[in-house]
């Protein structure tokens, strides 16, 4: 008991070395708790890895390698991180309004199979690709738009919860998306002479021009999500609607007193969270896919919550949070290869970095940051509790 | 549900969207019963159809004519309009006809079924069975989210808490001791309830000492399970070379499956799959007839008056939610060494999901729950005997993925309140914090 909490204490006086180290070469103070769970997870994929009788430091130098090792590898992290951007973004932008919206992985859904639908409609191939790729996209953006205000409309109409409706509607896009693709009588949207189910491949005038011929293809996509981030981030900041949706956000019932109109606030947020995440199906599909199968944004969703939560909900540090995650999944096929290490270490490191940010009172505790502003993301402040 | 609608009622501008919500329910059974009288009924085959009772050869059952008993549910609709909108007075029968509008709508799809096939009958009391069975998971599942819920703590990890359940529980049974021994299995199953208490305990700790959003809480242990599961998959059970074992083993009880006809089919099922009605009975014994599920019922619903009351509210709710989390981990077993006997990554496929829609459409409630997760199981039981009925209409095989998004559909209607509201408790997804 005693020798534990001595190491309690080494270790607590250790972390808060490292935290003197960083605070004065760099000034980043509200990014501290984000960093900081980073390295524990990363600390507690150690363990585990040691546990199944692998060196760590092997392992992650190959992750490291495949994340980061090679003009390839780079462009390929980056290629995997952009759906994740939007994804991430659509999540933030709900939170931001006070949302929940758990449906982006059916939001994705819907985009997708609404921008593949678009893209192999027989008369894009006359187009000319200045036409057809904006086409395209902005038909998975409304997609998702269209998906995602349905939650909205219900919360405002009837006061049915987000988070239960999204979860259903999940399910039910999934439903629909799956039949679309897999019905061969009729035929819908499958690709009758494909094996697989999948629908027919999009007009090669709607694919998104490529950037780098990496694994997956990097493609322009990248700069519509990424300019995407700092339009949100503008909008949020500078205009009379972002200061609505935080407004709403912080305190729905001061918002009304205060004359914003709620309900329009909370439908349009969810619209414009369910096109965000239809961009970025639209944009898979446009540049990486070329076509639509049910499983292509498996957890993307669910991924989205928790780097939106690692970039505490702020539009431009959630590009580098996807960079993180999306080049964390590209390097793992390395690790598995080299160190002969299953990529669900990096599922687990994933899930501790979310843990360790929602809960950043323990973060807190170990490396002895104080607590600089309300994490959105919590109830309440939890030193009551603690 | 009535005191509250009594209650909503009187603040006036929302008694009003009551008596609109019973009008359109009674125009929704309207259009349906003409559509039947006048659509259905004349167009579908008019040969006689059997239900059985028995698997062949020469089973019992019973004939009928389709389109008698679909005008006969056509009636039934139309009357439960007309009393949707009837006087007063007759406005008491109105309630028990809907209700029994609503049940009528699954013998509808039987005939219906059996009348677009080729085939001229089908055993329905395995097709009962069947959605049984495949409700056990989804039932399990919604007590979960019953006992977290109703204690306080939003459960959105149930889908992770039943995968963590059904890989660590497959891991021990794969590692320790040889792949045909039912002692093994037994204390695997047992592992598997361990380990969901323990994911719901990390719940528990995050959301009641940390205070972290509840909904977060719950992504987190989604993505870990699935994460943990799927590196145990590889690095522990591949390893151990024993990729599929023997599973739990049919019994029948003891009387009741001596009954003649559907004896051998109702009451011969597998351990977990019984184990299952005592859950949900124990759960509703124990949560409405006994003063520590009143305790918990008030965490729920007003965690501040329990404490002025002398609740340890704190303590409940870690009860309550690592209950909830061995139901869950019970779940987890049906999957790898009931239903199947192995693990693969993901097995749980969103079941943890579809519970907590069950237990939303039945309201809170212990029975309600089971209810919905029934409902879960017999369209997924009835989409796959449709495929093999081989049902068309008009050329065209009815999708079953139509049939499992029915489901949904209907939570959704519930939740938006559109047919009889779903009001979950109210301090639900509320942290506690003791009073000074």
């Amino acid at each position: 008991m005693n020798g534990a909490r001595n190491a309690n204490a080494g270790i607590g006086r250790a972390a808060s070395q490292i935290h003197r180290v960083l605070t004065e070469a760099w000034r980043l103070q509200p990014l501290y708790v984000s960093l900081y769970a980073i390295l524990l997870s990363f600390v507690v994929g150690g363990v585990l890895i040691s546990i199944i009788g692998v060196n760590p430091f092997t392992a992650y130098w190959a992750l490291l390698r495949g994340m980061v090792g090679g003009g390839d590898e780079i462009a390929g992290s980056v290629a995997r991180s952009v759906p994740f951007i939007g994804s991430a973004l659509a999540l933030a932008f709900a939170f931001r309004a006070g949302l929940f919206n758990i449906g982006a992985e059916g939001q994705l859904l819907a985009g997708g199979i609404t921008a593949a639908y678009v893209g192999a409609l027989s008369w894009m191939s006359d187009l000319p690709g200045i036409v057809a790729i904006p086409l395209i996209l902005i038909a998975g953006t409304m997609g998702g738009a269209i998906w995602g205000g349905i939650p909205g409309v219900l919360r405002t109409k009837t006061g049915a919860h987000e988070v239960i409706s999204t979860i259903m509607l999940n399910s039910l896009v999934l439903f629909g998306v799956r039949w679309m693709v897999n019905s061969r009588d009729p035929v819908v949207l499958r690709d009758t002479e494909s094996t697989v189910p999948r629908t027919d491949s999009i007009s090669d005038t709607a694919v998104l021009p490529e950037l780098v011929d990496s694994q997956p293809v990097l493609h322009v996509g990248l700069f519509a999500l990424v300019g995407i981030c700092f339009v949100v981030a503008f909008v949020l900041k500078r205009t009379t609607f972002g200061f609505e949706v935080g407004t709403v956000g912080l305190n729905p019932h001061a918002s009304h007193y205060a004359g914003i109109n709620v309900n329009r606030v909370i439908v349009a947020s969810m619209a414009a969270s369910g096109a965000f995440a239809g961009l970025a199906a639209a944009s898979e599909i446009s540049g990486t896919n070329g076509f639509f199968q049910p499983g292509t944004f498996f957890l993307m969703g669910f991924d989205g919550i928790a780097i939106a939560l690692l970039a505490r909900t702020n539009p431009v540090a959630i590009i580098a949070a996807a960079l993180l995650w999306g080049s964390m999944l590209s390097g793992a096929p390395l690790m598995q290869q080299e160190a002969d290490v299953s990529i669900d270490v990096v599922r687990i490191i994933q899930a501790m970095v979310l843990l360790f940010v929602a809960a950043d009172a323990i973060v807190r505790y170990l490396f002895r940051v104080r607590e600089l502003d309300q994490s959105p993301f919590k109830a309440t402040s939890i030193e009551g509790a603690v | 549900m009535t005191t509250v609608e009594h209650a909503v009622g009187a603040t006036g501008a929302s008694g009003r969207v009551g008596l609109n919500r019973q009008s359109i329910t009674g125009l929704v059974f309207g259009l349906l019963g003409i559509a039947l009288l006048a659509g259905v009924a004349p167009a579908i085959s008019g040969t006689s159809r059997r239900f059985n009772f028995e698997p062949p050869p020469d089973p019992a059952g019973i004939g009928f004519h389709p389109p008698t008993w679909v005008v006969a549910i056509g009636v039934l609709f139309l009357l439960t309009a007309v009393l949707g909108f009837a006087p007063p007075e007759a406005r008491r029968w109105a309630s028990p006809a809907r209700l029994l509008s609503a049940l009528a709508v699954i013998p509808l799809l039987l005939v219906l079924s059996l009348a677009l096939s080729d085939n001229p009958s089908t055993n329905i009391v395995n097709l009962f069975n069947e959605s049984l069975v495949l409700a056990t998971p989804l039932a399990l599942g919604a007590t979960t989210g019953l006992w977290c819920e109703r204690s306080g703590i939003i459960n959105i990890g149930i889908e992770g808490t039943m995968l963590a359940g059904a890989g660590i529980g497959y891991m021990t049974y794969a590692t320790i001791g040889d792949a045909q021994s039912t002692g093994w299995l037994w204390f695997s199953i047992l592992i598997s309830v361990l380990a969901g208490g323990l994911v719901a305990a990390l719940l528990a700790v995050l959301s009641i000492r940390f205070g972290v959003n509840q909904i977060v809480g719950g992504v987190v242990i989604n993505l870990f399970a699935l994460g943990l599961t799927g590196f145990l998959r590889s690095e522990v059970i591949v390893k151990t070379g024993i990729t599929t074992g023997v599973g739990t083993s049919e019994f029948g009880l003891p009387l009741l499956s001596e009954i003649p006809v559907i004896g051998d089919q109702l009451f011969r099922g597998k351990p977990i799959y019984w184990m299952m009605y005592l859950v949900v009975i124990g759960t509703w014994l124990v949560m409405f007839r006994t003063p520590w599920g009143l305790r918990v019922r008030s965490c729920g619903e007003n965690p501040h008056a329990a404490e002025t009351l002398g609740v340890n509210v704190v303590r409940i709710r870690y009860q309550s939610v690592i209950l909830g989390g061995l139901i869950a981990g019970l779940a987890g077993a049906w999957f790898s060494m009931e239903s199947q006997t192995r693990f693969e990554d993901n097995m749980t496929n969103a079941a943890g999901f579809i519970a907590l829609a069950a237990l939303i459409f039945g309201k809170w409630t212990p029975w309600g729950a089971f209810g919905g997760a029934l409902l879960f199981g017999f369209s997924r039981a009835l989409g796959t005997r449709l495929q093999f009925l081989g049902v068309e209409v008009s050329g065209f095989e009815i999708p079953s993925e139509f049939l499992q998004a029915l489901p949904f559909i209907v939570t959704l209607v519930v939740v938006a309140g559109a047919v009889g509201r779903s009001i979950p408790p109210a301090a639900a997804g509320q942290p506690f914090q003791r009073s000074k």
